[in-house]
């Protein structure tokens, strides 16, 4: 219906709706109430729980979506791209978001290509202007920003996690579900095997509040333990510069910066990180950046709001130490 | 085996980019262009994929002004056997919905079992195209790819794609759409003898008029580019290692609120 | 006047600077240390076809052109200077004469798999009494009915322990001087050829300077390379061309100096500000950057002279001179940029003057590139340029 602001929900394949959704359901909510519309949230699973319903309900969409079929997982762009266009032809959505992540920038780019509608992938802004939605996104390498706007609705967009306020949460908030009837396509593309990452007990990189990267600086993988075990004290995720990846010191999905993936953390804590054009376009929109590196001249100084100057071995340590006297407080 | 390898130029990562007089696009004017990196990937998986099977054709397609060509001409050298040049005003201020049609209707014509992207271009990241010309030839896709391997009869193709917290391995039936990312492959060097053997080859041009496009008004449009806001100044913390470090906890904690 | 270069020049420059970051300069600084031949990057080299860029493609080259071996031999000089000798000798004192005076049979079994990289080959023309003086060869080749027979001693020859072959020069009739002497091409394993010794070197350390004996050593008469008593000739006109190398080598070497000497005085501080702000230190890189374009310019002009089949052994010799005496002059002063720092083996400029000194002195000393520069002034032949 016109006025909604849709939200393709990203699971974690047990039913519930991951945390990046808060951050896409509050943004959809916050630009819905100045539009006059309402947040909603469109769900395609093989698997729904009652509480990941309540918990969309709670982060703020009005009304769910729900279409819960096999067929939709693991996810094919082939069965999910005509299903949702089916939807926003039934419905003309004012706008369809969804969070930067492997299969949601796939879906809504097949989207947008079958509905002949504008796309902003990785938007870390989101505004009304005179009625009309206008995107920020990062470009070239994250030196320059770029304002973008949409011909005609649905106004498709993907949002970078950890950017946008996530929604409070308003208890006991109930969403009517909604289990519309589709066309359901086949599928044509068949999975084999999935083979899971070994885990590393921290947090998913993308989504960590906290991020503790590691460089060059770190002179070999066996020293990426330090940053490891810093990172279990305070919660964080452990990522990797180019250079450190390059080396064969961390596997690639660990790696920060063009050819990896972009984060965006509360806080960003590089050691031993240099900062070349190519890191920073990576972890530029984190919220707070620590660098720690011997070399005063390092250009991840340029962009850090605090920097020590020292020997990454003596000072993270002394960091990890400090930092649980602080939380066992 | 035909396989499309379709490629952007892009500006190098370390050129300084401006922004243009007319503020919606940055200025040309002196900086250094590259095959977007994984683009590269998508070209010597193309490659090693004809390799391996002894026989095929490798053709690299972008769409852009003159300029490309340069792009085009260091596929050739790193061994793609022709190349597509989508050249044509109407593509000037081309979104990527225009750029998915266009790349649809070449690809249409050129009838190729597999056509390979990269994940996403580094000057605008948006990283859809791929799978947008996927949908608009009901091609079955598979983004962010760190493996493949094409069956013997080269009727489908076996792919690693990359997700949250692993790989997932499909079968697609081809033509398909696939998009490497990084990790799939080391990108060979052009060879000298292939750079000086690219000029022999063909670059053919293409016009709007000859995939029976026309000009479009872009479905999503910039409406300005903006430098970055400035980052205030950071502060280095001074003193012995362990001073600093008890600082920059303070610090984090009771100014920035950061943890 | 055109001094751009092409497409393919670009293109080649980029692939050699490219491969020369990213796999020869990380090993640069042990290669050097060790004075390790570093196999498995030169490999890379033939693989990439930097080692007979300018042979045609049917002879296993890449048929390019001497202005993109210059590009190419710079951007890998610049990298490391040992790598650099390899290739310079591979493609201008091993592959062009052969290219240019072999025979069929020869071209098929000397040059394709050499220029192609599979195999490396020498040049072996220096005596301990014929240096400078190249035509007092004291090497003999002596017929015998299908056969020649070499006897003597051949020192400093660059690529001398890992080549498959050696272009070797020897008296065929002493009494004729310089047009008594004549070229061979020998195979490594030849009975009465053995490799005696390998030089420890202040510079280009990496690269593999040999002595060869000949004793009895009998090579078939088809192992001639042009005609009995060409081979002066032939030397020469090797020479000519490898001047251009070490010129682009000079050049190479000297812009990895300044670059570092450039880095450096941005970074460091001295009263309290970068020494780059310094009006002495600007001075200083200023020339530098000024002497490097004009070495380059030389260069790339012979290497076009060359390429269009012009008479370019002046130039050459022009540009092998002002390159290599800048070289040194630029890598003396990007040490002195450095201060102490340069003077220690942490810093690569250190590295960079040592192996600036060997463009002074191989393919033709200093002095011996004036006397060939004056003596084309004098001929009359330089009239007009």
């Amino acid at each position: 219906m016109a006025g909604s602001f849709w939200c393709l929900v990203e699971d974690d394949r047990q039913g519930n709706p991951k945390k990046v959704m808060a951050e896409v359901l509050g943004e959809a909510g916050r630009l819905a109430s100045q539009a006059g519309g309402q947040a909603e949230a469109v769900w395609l699973t093989d698997k729904a729980t009652e509480a990941g319903i309540k918990q969309l309900g709670e982060w703020g969409a009005k009304r769910v979506l729900l279409l819960e079929n096999p067929a939709f997982a693991p996810y094919r762009g082939e069965v999910w791209a005509p299903v949702l266009a089916e939807l926003c032809l039934k419905e003309s959505p004012q706008a369809f978001f969804g969070a930067v992540t492997a299969r949601q920038r796939e879906a809504m780019a097949r989207l947008a290509a079958r509905l002949g509608a504008g796309l902003s992938a990785d938007s870390t802004a989101l505004a009304l202007e005179d009625g009309t939605l206008v995107a920020t996104r990062p470009v070239y390498a994250g030196k320059l920003l770029s304002k973008m706007t949409w011909a005609k609705m649905p106004w498709l967009a993907t949002l970078r996690p950890n950017v946008f306020k996530p929604a409070d949460s308003q208890q006991g908030a109930v969403a009517p579900v909604e289990k519309p009837a589709v066309t359901l396509p086949a599928a044509v593309m068949s999975l084999v095997e999935r083979r899971e990452d070994s885990s590393t007990g921290l947090p998913e990189l993308a989504e960590a509040e906290i991020i503790v990267s590691g460089g060059r600086g770190l002179k070999g993988p066996e020293n990426f333990a330090i940053l490891e075990s810093l990172a279990k004290a305070i919660g964080a995720a452990v990522g990797a510069s180019r250079a450190a990846v390059d080396a064969g010191w961390r596997p690639h999905r660990f790696q920060i910066g063009q050819t990896g993936r972009t984060v965006s953390p509360k806080l960003y804590l590089g050691f031993g990180i240099s900062g070349a054009i190519q890191h920073l376009a990576g972890m530029r929109t984190s919220k707070v950046i620590c660098a720690i590196n011997k070399d005063p001249e390092a250009p991840i100084f340029k962009i850090a709001d605090y920097g020590i100057v020292g020997d990454l071995f003596e000072v993270a340590p002394l960091l990890e130490q400090e930092f649980k006297k602080l939380l066992e407080k | 085996m035909k396989i499309l390898v379709m490629i952007k130029q892009v500006p190098d990562t370390a050129t300084q980019v401006k922004i243009g007089p007319d503020g919606k696009a940055i200025d040309t004017a002196g900086i250094t262009w590259i095959v977007s990196p994984y683009d590269e990937y998508a070209l010597e998986e193309g490659l090693r994929i004809k390799e391996k099977r002894g026989q095929g054709e490798v053709v690299a397609v972008a769409l852009g002004p003159d300029r490309v060509k340069e792009a085009l001409r260091s596929c050739l050298a790193m061994g793609a056997d022709r190349a597509i040049h989508l050249n044509d005003p109407a593509w000037e201020r081309a979104d990527t919905l225009m750029t998915a049609r266009a790349l649809a209707a070449a690809i249409k014509q050129e009838a190729p079992a597999l056509a390979l992207f990269g994940r996403q271009a580094i000057d605008d990241d948006m990283g859809a195209v791929g799978a947008a010309v996927a949908e608009l030839l009901g091609w079955p896709c598979a983004s962010w790819i760190m493996e493949e391997s094409v069956d013997e009869a080269g009727k489908a193709i076996r792919v690693g794609r990359q997700v949250e917290g692993g790989l997932e391995l499909f079968d697609l039936p081809l033509p398909a759409v696939v998009s490497a990312q990084k990790g799939l492959n080391e990108p060979r060097y052009p060879t000298l003898k292939g750079i000086m053997g690219a000029k022999k080859k063909e670059i053919k041009d293409v016009k709007a008029a000859d995939l029976g496009l026309t000009a479009e008004a872009p479905a999503l449009s910039v409406i300005k580019l903006e430098t970055l806001p400035p980052r205030p100044p950071g502060r280095i913390i001074q003193g012995e290692a362990a001073d600093a470090a008890k600082e920059l906890v303070r610090a984090l904690r009771e100014d920035a609120k950061a943890i | 006047m055109n001094v751009e270069l092409t497409d393919e020049q670009k293109m080649i420059q980029a692939v050699a600077r490219d491969f020369a970051e990213k796999e020869v300069r990380p090993i640069a600084e042990v290669i050097d240390r060790e004075a390790r031949f570093p196999r498995e990057t030169v490999r890379r080299m033939g693989e990439l076809g930097l080692m007979g860029i300018a042979v045609a493609e049917a002879w296993g080259g890449s048929g390019g052109d001497t202005v993109g071996y210059a590009v190419a031999l710079e951007e890998v000089s610049r990298a490391c200077a040992s790598h650099g000798a390899i290739m310079s000798v591979n493609n201008s004192l091993y592959c062009d004469p052969i290219a240019k005076f072999g025979s069929e049979e020869q071209r098929r079994r000397f040059l394709t798999p050499f220029a192609a990289g599979h195999k490396l080959g020498c040049f072996s023309l220096t005596e301990p009494e014929a240096g400078s003086d190249a035509t007092n060869q004291s090497t003999l080749a002596r017929r015998d009915g299908d056969a020649y027979v070499l006897d003597g001693r051949k020192i400093f020859v660059t690529n001398g322990r890992e080549a498959a072959a050696a272009l070797v020069f020897a008296q065929t009739d002493r009494a004729k001087g310089p047009r008594g002497i004549s070229a061979f091409l020998v195979e490594k394993g030849t009975p009465g050829f053995t490799v005696v010794k390998t030089e420890d070197k202040l510079g280009i350390r990496a690269s593999d300077t040999a002595e060869f004996l000949f004793e009895g050593c009998r090579v078939p008469a088809s192992a001639r390379l042009g005609e009995e008593g060409q081979g002066f000739k032939i030397a020469m006109m090797a020479i000519d061309g490898g001047r251009i190398g070490v010129a682009a080598q000079a050049v190479g070497i000297a812009a990895a100096a300044y670059e570092a000497a450039l880095g450096y005085a941005r970074e460091r501080k001295s009263f309290g500000v970068p020494i780059g702000r310094h009006q002495m230190v600007q001075w200083m890189l200023a020339d530098m950057a000024t002497a490097i374009e004009a070495a380059r310019l030389l260069t790339l002009r012979a290497a076009s002279l060359k390429d269009g089949a012009e008479p370019f052994g002046p130039q050459a010799a022009m540009a092998k001179l002002f390159a290599s005496e800048m070289a040194m002059r630029v890598t003396t002063d990007a040490v002195q940029v450095h201060g102490g720092y340069g003077f220690i083996k942490e810093y690569q400029v250190e590295r960079h003057f040592r192996d600036a000194k060997i463009t002074q002195i191989y393919e033709g000393t200093s002095q011996i590139q004036k006397l060939v520069i004056a003596r084309h002034l004098l001929s009359g032949a330089a009239a007009g340029s």
